[in-house]
């Protein structure tokens, strides 16, 4: 290859790594907060399709994007409140509530999405947040390509992770957060209502998970397909553990994600490559894995009580 | 009893617990009616077994439990604590048994948790950190607020514990059996110190089982059984007997008799072990002892001197190096370690809930823990249940176990019970070696004098017994010859004569034999 072609290639691919981590790094920071308080939502695939579909629904009835946000992080928070009270209040196992989740997701976007617009006559698409060119910044070469041209929901993350740290590590919610996930009894034995804390966690979590799916459909794609989240929900749980359960953690795995994501997609378009994409789609997880699993070094434990119900 | 204790003159009443119900789903009656009132700036202990409603009774008070039906009067007030902030902000302040502590926050982190609205930004806990410095420094209990709790021993843990009540501000200061995970040495310390804080006008209420803690340092003691009080008497007006009968209901065998040791032959010997502990360093060095037949040889010293290691060296559950270990004229290889079991040792391990027992198992699941696919509790595969419930009914009465119903799972059995079922299922196998570490930590009196009589009717029938105890009381009561260790080293033997006390307090702190005889 050529200089110019292959710097042209990392360009792009760079460029892409961004936008590919942005869904999944929303829903891993929101994972973030339930999993430091003590709750694994694993439904968070199907908490992001309903965010999905929420948004995209209200953005193509009524044409805005920023509405169609909003009523996607209405219903997150909704899936939320829902999924705390069967595992909070009624104390049933998370796991089987998230995986029910997923399931419930799933059908309920499929259905509706058919029953509303699979027969339309009207084109579907939306217009889409657009790329935001930082002045100045974006003409510099390369460097303008790879970081200074995207969506607002992909500048958003750089706000959201040093905000969620901040929060996480610097207020006294925070710290009540990080401490009924360790030992709830010790929180409340200090004054500290566990279930409360737990409650607003999930919903936080679902909040931003709903925010990953909306993007998706408003920033990314230009349209609600069936399972359009394509296991990216799964893909966040993972980038929880391997960003060892902090904002920043969570914001470099999924950019590692990402990037493997990018180039993939690129060899797939590439005509003379005869690798079975199966094989290339597999690539991110697997890469990941691998690089993440061998830096691991320090270990680093899950917060004490996750999954487990308080008293 | 000491002479300096100060006098308590002002007889005025700060807290007033009257007729105290509750219980528990499944019908355990925890408190049946708990008459408590504590004086101002007096250290009230309360003393009873375990499971006779100490810890509950505080934890109402505290606002962890609804009581079922009673009145609490405090500060001349009704009070009703909904949650323990209610309690917090009344200055009530509770030292729990099982710390209440989140170990990867740092000490700061913990004191200030639940002080603060959710909103409040915690940018800077330099002024935080300063005023527990300045109040470590008053109070004299040294530690360091930016570390983390994880980091702490054990003792530092509980000095946190004691500071974080202090900086909420307490006037009332409960604490749920502190000694139990201090060493001697720490023990002393926190007794002074509490008598201290007593002196300052602090009112303590002090949970305990321990009769020499009550003698030593009460103003005045309730005993509990059963979820009743007993009685409330002055501690200069009673002695321990006296005590011991009121808390177990009749009257407690404090002394224990054996048979004379008759000379045999050995039955176990280790010659120059070494065990690393977890972090590589050498905890138990060049190691050697021999233990006779129809012998107790006892273990002493201060708690983190290397009795951990050696006793799961030993178990086999521990890397180690040895020149020899043999046992019942068998030559152990280190590959033999793992089932020593099988060559006739059994081994009474120092944490029953986490080494001992299988704790959401049944008792009767924990009884066969070992030999559950021996005949005959096993059949070509399959459990023979009845055979199984049959023996382990049998061992619930032989060894007095209280528990409903076979099936129930141990978790459920109060810690002596617990023990009594290690015990049970340990000598049961008729061990000629038997390894015991901490026989008799957490439970309580009736079990003690039980698991106690127990360990000698084994050495009396023959077994070769190693005993390994922080409890000076303890070894001295049940060894016929003593090991002090200290530092992953024997420092010396000396025989169980109470006037040798003094020595081995000496080589449990260092001191070399030469020196201290």
């Amino acid at each position: 290859m050529e200089l110019i072609p292959s710097i042209l290639f990392l360009q792009g691919i760079l460029a892409a790594t961004w936008r590919m981590a942005t869904p999944i790094l929303y829903a891993a920071v929101g994972e973030v907060f339930s999993e430091k308080a003590g709750v694994i939502n694993i439904g968070l695939e199907g908490v992001m399709l309903i965010g999905a579909f929420s948004a995209y629904s209200v953005a193509f009835e009524s044409g805005s994007l920023w509405l169609g946000l909003l009523v996607g992080i209405l219903a997150g928070i909704l899936s939320g409140l829902i999924f705390a009270f069967f595992t909070i209040t009624i104390k049933a196992n998370q796991i089987v509530v998230g995986a029910a989740f997923n399931m419930i997701g799933m059908g309920i976007t499929g259905f509706l999405y058919r029953s509303m617009y699979a027969v339309s006559a009207v084109p579907l698409g939306l217009k889409t947040f657009q790329s935001v060119e930082i002045p100045f910044l974006s003409s510099i070469p390369f460097f303008g390509e790879v970081l200074f041209k995207h969506n607002i929901m992909v500048y958003g993350t750089l706000l959201l992770v040093p905000l969620a740290t901040f929060v996480l590590y610097k207020t006294a919610f925070g710290l009540s957060i990080r401490a009924v996930g360790e030992h709830p009894k010790a929180a409340d034995t200090v004054g500290v209502n566990v279930v409360r804390m737990r409650y607003v966690s999930v919903m936080i979590g679902t909040a931003l998970a709903a925010v990953g799916g909306a993007f998706l459909v408003l920033a990314y794609a230009d349209q609600f397909v069936e399972g359009v989240v394509s296991g990216r929900g799964f893909i966040a749980l993972a980038v929880v553990v391997f960003g060892r359960w902090k904002p920043w953690g969570a914001f470099w795995s999924s950019l590692l994600f990402g990037i493997f994501y990018a180039l993939q997609l690129r060899i797939q378009t590439m005509p003379d490559v005869n690798i079975p994409y199966q094989f290339l789609q597999a690539l991110p997880y697997l890469a990941t894995l691998v690089v993440l699993v061998g830096f691991n070094k320090r270990r680093v434990q899950a917060p004490k009580t996750l999954g487990v119900p308080y008293k | 009893m000491e002479d300096s204790m100060p006098k308590n003159n002002d007889p005025q009443t700060i807290l007033r617990m009257e007729e105290i119900h509750k219980s528990f789903p499944g019908g355990v009656f925890a408190n049946r009616g708990v008459n408590l009132e504590v004086r101002q700036g007096e250290i009230h202990c309360l003393l009873g077994e375990n499971g006779a409603g100490k810890t509950v009774l505080m934890s109402v008070l505290y606002g962890l439990y609804k009581p079922d039906a009673g009145s609490i009067y405090y500060k001349n007030e009704k009070f009703d604590a909904r949650n323990p902030k209610d309690a917090i902000q009344n200055r009530i302040g509770m030292v729990h048994q099982h710390f209440m502590l989140v170990e990867t926050l740092s000490v700061a982190e913990n004191i200030i948790l639940g002080q603060y609205k959710p909103w409040k930004v915690l940018n800077n806990l330099d002024p935080v950190i300063k005023k527990i410095q300045q109040m470590s420094k008053d109070y004299g209990l040294n530690v360091d607020p930016t570390s983390l709790v994880q980091d702490l021993s054990v003792g530092e843990q509980q000095r946190v514990e004691i500071l974080k009540a202090l900086y909420h501000g307490a006037d009332l200061l409960i604490l749920d059996e502190p000694t139990a995970v201090l060493t001697p040495q720490e023990s002393e310390h926190l007794l002074d110190f509490l008598r201290q804080l007593a002196d300052k006008g602090l009112t303590i209420v002090f949970i305990t089982h321990k009769l020499e803690e009550v003698m030593q340092i009460s103003d005045r003691v309730t005993i509990l059984r059963d979820g009743k009080t007993i009685a409330t008497v002055n501690t200069k007006e009673t002695n321990p007997p006296e005590l011991a009968k009121m808390m177990v209901g009749r009257d407690v065998l404090m002394d224990l008799s054996k048979k004379e040791k008759q000379p045999g032959k050995i039955i176990f010997s280790v010659k120059n072990l070494n065990v690393k502990d977890e972090r590589g360093l050498p905890a138990v060095k060049n190691f050697s002892f021999e233990v006779y037949e129809r012998e107790v040889v006892g273990i002493a010293g201060v708690s983190g001197n290397g009795q951990s290691e050696l006793a799961l060296a030993l178990a086999g559950l521990m890397n180690s190096e040895f020149d020899s270990i043999i046992l019942n004229e068998i030559s152990i290889t280190k590959r033999d370690l793992t089932r020593l079991n099988q060559l006739g040792m059994a081994h009474i391990p120092e944490d029953r809930q986490k080494m001992g027992l299988i704790l959401p198992f049944s008792v009767s699941e924990n009884f066969i823990a070992e030999t559950f696919n021996d005949r005959p509790f096993s059949k070509y595969g399959f459990l023979q249940f009845k055979t199984i419930k049959n023996y382990s009914q049998s061992l619930v009465k032989k060894f007095s176990i209280r528990v409903g119903d076979v099936d129930e799972e141990i978790a459920h059995l109060s810690g002596g019970n617990q023990q009594k079922v290690v015990v049970a299922r340990e000598l049961d196998r008729r061990p000629k070696f038997l390894l015991v570490n901490q026989p008799t930590r957490g439970i309580d009196i009736g079990a003690t004098e039980f698991v106690r009589q127990q360990i000698i009717a084994e050495r009396d029938g023959g077994a070769a017994i190693l005993l390994i105890s922080t409890d000076l009381e303890e070894i001295f009561a049940l060894s016929d010859r003593i090991l002090v260790m200290f530092e992953g080293q024997v420092m010396g033997e000396v025989s169980p004569n109470p006037d040798m006390i003094e020595q081995v307090g000496l080589l449990m702190a260092g001191k070399t034999i030469e020196s201290v005889l």
